[in-house]
Parts: structure tokens; sequence; C-alpha cells
């Protein structure tokens, strides 16, 4: 399983990205209208845009511009413009990107222009790149060159029998042929917390996967919410979840069953290759985005009920364990693993059909998401504006 | 008295999941280590929820995906049902 496995796009810092976007992305309100409209103009463009950036300080502002200078680095960028209201920040989030990554970046500020006028300097700009993006070859990669993402949203029974197994099954073949893969959503370990503990390889990792999880329990006691006690919920119990071990396991099963290298920051790009647990939120479009800034170029994401959730820099690979989502979701799903749940196809069968899927996907092959256009980038507030 | 489908996760589970409603009577197969066991149904049980494949004392673990999901509070026999009445969480009391 050595040789090559699909073709990707090599950049110059030495990740591989299995899309090839020339990325407009928008600092804050302001450069929201100047990247949506420059992606009508201009072809081979991808907006990555939000309404946040502005009053915001400490780690939330921290947060926010990782996300966007991750966002840039991602290997799926190949060039990007960013466009902000003022000079200083916009100069600052392009010259970070440009240092971390190598690629070209150009910058463009709103005040002191107008709207219309930095559509068109942006515009020009993004031009010259996607010509210049154009003319990149994709090259023989491996798994080994790539970082995976995962998640599960909008669970059920299925997910827990069908879907999350499958992932997991992904996840250790990922992982044996020298890939890295994360896994995140805090919240959602809640109760089975102690057996991905028991996973982690170093112990002063270990001890941050507890603090940092403890930490979230505090939080929500704080605003009233009993994390713990809350779960199962009467939806789980119906659905034959009894204890809340055994939800929280259901959710760990797409976690592969191999040593965890160590605790992420949010948007934080893994320092070396293997599996690793990032803090995150368990929004789905937040933590698809959050992965994406580390440096993720593909997702693989397991829904029941059916989460439709994409991001427009990284292919989401939706897989249902659901035979009746498979069916009535079917333009939001690209994996049926609904055999399983009728006895036809085993967890192993099943991780193969997403292995191969996942690696069309990085030759080329487009997710639904990427189709109809789901585009969810979402920055993760930490608190409010001042 | 038809065979039914049921999922098991782990070799080392002693529960299994219904994939389909089970009724008295109903026979589910499963193999653990190796060998093909048969165990009858004893009462209803829903689609996704959990069915006893061996005998767990009060207080013994019930264990599904290979791990510890909660105790038995009382006796638990092959083809019973497994779920809130009988179990409880460790974690979380």
């Amino acid at each position: 399983m050595s040789e090559v496995e699909f073709l990707g796009y090599r950049r110059e810092d030495g990740s591989v990205g299995v899309r090839n976007h020339v990325a407009l992305i928008a600092v804050d309100h302001a450069g929201a209208p100047v990247v949506e409209g420059v992606s009508k103009l201009i072809r081979g463009t991808t907006a990555v845009s939000h309404q946040y950036g502005r009053l915001q300080f400490g780690e939330d502002l921290e947060l926010t511009f990782e996300t966007l200078i991750g966002t840039g680095c991602n290997p799926n960028v190949a060039a990007a413009v960013v466009v902000g209201i003022e000079p200083n920040w916009t100069q600052k989030v392009a010259e970070e990107i440009e240092r971390r990554s190598k690629k070209p970046v150009r910058a463009v500020h709103v005040i002191g222009k107008g709207t219309i006028d930095a559509i068109r300097d942006a515009a020009k700009h993004a031009r010259e790149l996607v010509s210049w993006a154009s003319e990149i070859q994709k090259e023989p990669c491996k798994i080994s060159d790539l970082i995976i993402g995962v998640k599960c949203g909008a669970s059920d029974t299925t997910s827990g029998i069908a879907s999350n197994p499958v992932i997991g099954v992904v996840g250790e073949k990922i992982i044996d042929l020298g890939g890295t893969f994360i896994f995140g959503e805090t919240t959602e370990l809640a109760g089975g917390e102690h057996i991905i503990a028991e996973r982690f390889v170093d112990e002063k990792e270990r001890k941050k996967f507890l603090e940092v999880f403890n930490r979230y329990l505090e939080f929500a006691k704080s605003k009233g919410v009993d994390i713990m006690g809350s779960q199962p919920t009467e939806e789980n119990i119906a659905g034959g979840l009894t204890t809340i071990e055994e939800k929280a396991l259901g959710n760990i099963q797409k976690v592969p069953k191999r040593g965890i290298k160590g605790v992420l920051k949010p948007a934080e790009r893994p320092p070396s290759k293997g599996l690793w647990f990032m803090d995150t939120s368990s929004s789905a479009q937040e933590q698809v985005t959050l992965l994406a800034a580390a440096g993720a170029s593909i997702h693989l994401f397991s829904t029941g009920q059916g989460n439709p959730v994409g991001h427009q820099i990284i292919p989401v690979i939706k897989i249902t364990g659901n035979p009746v989502t498979a069916e009535r979701m079917k333009d939001n799903i690209d994996v049926d693993v609904s055999d399983i749940i009728r006895g036809k196809m085993s967890v192993r069968e099943g991780g193969e059909k997403v292995f191969e899927f996942m690696l069309k996907v990085a030759s080329g092959k487009l997710t639904a998401a990427e189709i109809v256009r789901h585009d969810n980038f979402t920055i993760n507030r930490l608190y409010p504006s001042m | 008295m038809a065979i039914k489908k049921i999922h098991l996760h782990d070799e080392k589970d002693n529960v299994a999941v219904a994939l389909e409603d089970l009724e008295p009577g109903d026979k589910i197969r499963v193999e653990k280590g190796g060998k093909e066991v048969e165990i009858s149904v004893k009462e209803r049980i829903p689609f996704g929820h959990k069915v006893a494949l061996e005998l767990i004392d009060a207080g013994g673990k019930v264990v599904k995906y290979g791990e510890i999901i909660g105790a038995a509070t009382k006796k638990i026999e092959p083809g019973e049902h497994v779920h809130t009445h009988n179990v409880r969480s460790l974690k979380f009391t």
C-alpha cells in the first residue's frame, strides 16, 4: 500500500492538498461582500465569508485570526486574497499566511476606497492568481501526506452501530499508513472520557486532555447545565441507549483504536503525523472549520438523521448507516453503509467502501456538500464582543 | 420462530443490538470464540435496543463495544432486554 494512492497538489510548505482553491478570505464584515462579489466575477475563486473580526479581544480574537490564517494555509488553497476593513489587520493576516505557507497572498482593504473599488482591486489580484494556480499540476501522493478530520452529527442509533465504527476502521487504516487523523468534540466525549484518556501515549498530554475536558464541564455547570447528569436524553433512551458511557462509546467508535499523540488547541496544526485530539466545540460547522484551519484537507462525517454540513475549502464526506436517510437525503449523502443495519455488510466492508470513496475524493471527485454548495465556514466565538 | 438479526460490536460483549424488533420465542445467533450460540429471546426488544447474550449477575458488568457501559441492577438472563430497568451507569449515579 506504499505506492501512489491519489493525485494531489504538493505545496511549497510540504503539505498536500486535494483541491486547488484561490481563496478569498474576509477578515471581517467589510471584507465579506467584497469576497462574495469577487467570487461571482472570477472563475476558480472560493469566498470564505463571515461577519466577525471586529471588537473582539484576547483568546477569542486570537482564535478568529488563527482560523483565518489557518484556512489560508490549508493545503487545499493554492493562493489567497485577504480583504478587510482597514490595512493593519488585513496585512497581518495576509503576511502570516504567506510566511507560514509560502504561497502567494494579496491584501486589499475597504476604508478610503469603498466596497466596489475594493472588489475591482481584489478581482484583479484574483485573476492573476487563478491564472497562476491553474498551471499547478497534480502529482502522485500517499495517504501519509494527508491530514484527515472526523466528526459525527445528527446522530442516531445507526451512528453507533454502523457509520461511526466504519469511520473508526478507516481512521485505523489512515494511521497505519502513516497519515494524520484529528478528532475533537470535547463535550461529546462525556461519559467515555476515561476511555479516551487511557489511549494517550504521553502522561503529560493525558493530563492536559482531562484538564480541557473538566474545564468544559465546569463552564457548563457555571451556566446551570450538568452535561453528565442530563445524558442520555429521553430520545436516546427511547432509541435503546441506556447509560452515558454507552452513548459516549457510540461516538468514540469513530476514533481509531490507536495511541493518541496529544491535545491540539483549536485550529492548531498537528506538529507530527498520527492521531490527535483537538479541543473543539461539538457544533458541526465550527468543528469542521477548526480542523480545516489546522490543515485537514478531507473531513469524514458520520450522520444518522442527515446533517448536510460542508466547507468551501475542504470536501466533507457524508457517511450514513441509516437506510431512510440514505434514501430520503440522497442529495447530501456520499457513502451509504446501511447494509450493516440490514446485516448484509460488515463494519470492515463498510470501511473499505468509505476508504475507496475517500481516495476518489482525494483525486478530485466532488462530494455532495461541495456540489450543493454547503459552504459552512464558521468562526467559533469564545466570548462576546466588547 | 424466526431467526432475527442482531449486531455484535466486539467479541468481549455480553449484549448485542437488535437490528429488527425481537419477539418472545424468536431465536438469535451469535458467534463467539469461533462457535455459534443460539439464544431464545425472552421478551419484546425493539430495534436498536440490547439483548443479553449471557447470564449477567446483579452487580455484574454490562459490556458493549468491548468496554463497560454500566452494571446490572438485577440478575439478567440470556435473551432478556437490557436497558434502564436493569442497568445503571457507573460513571454517573
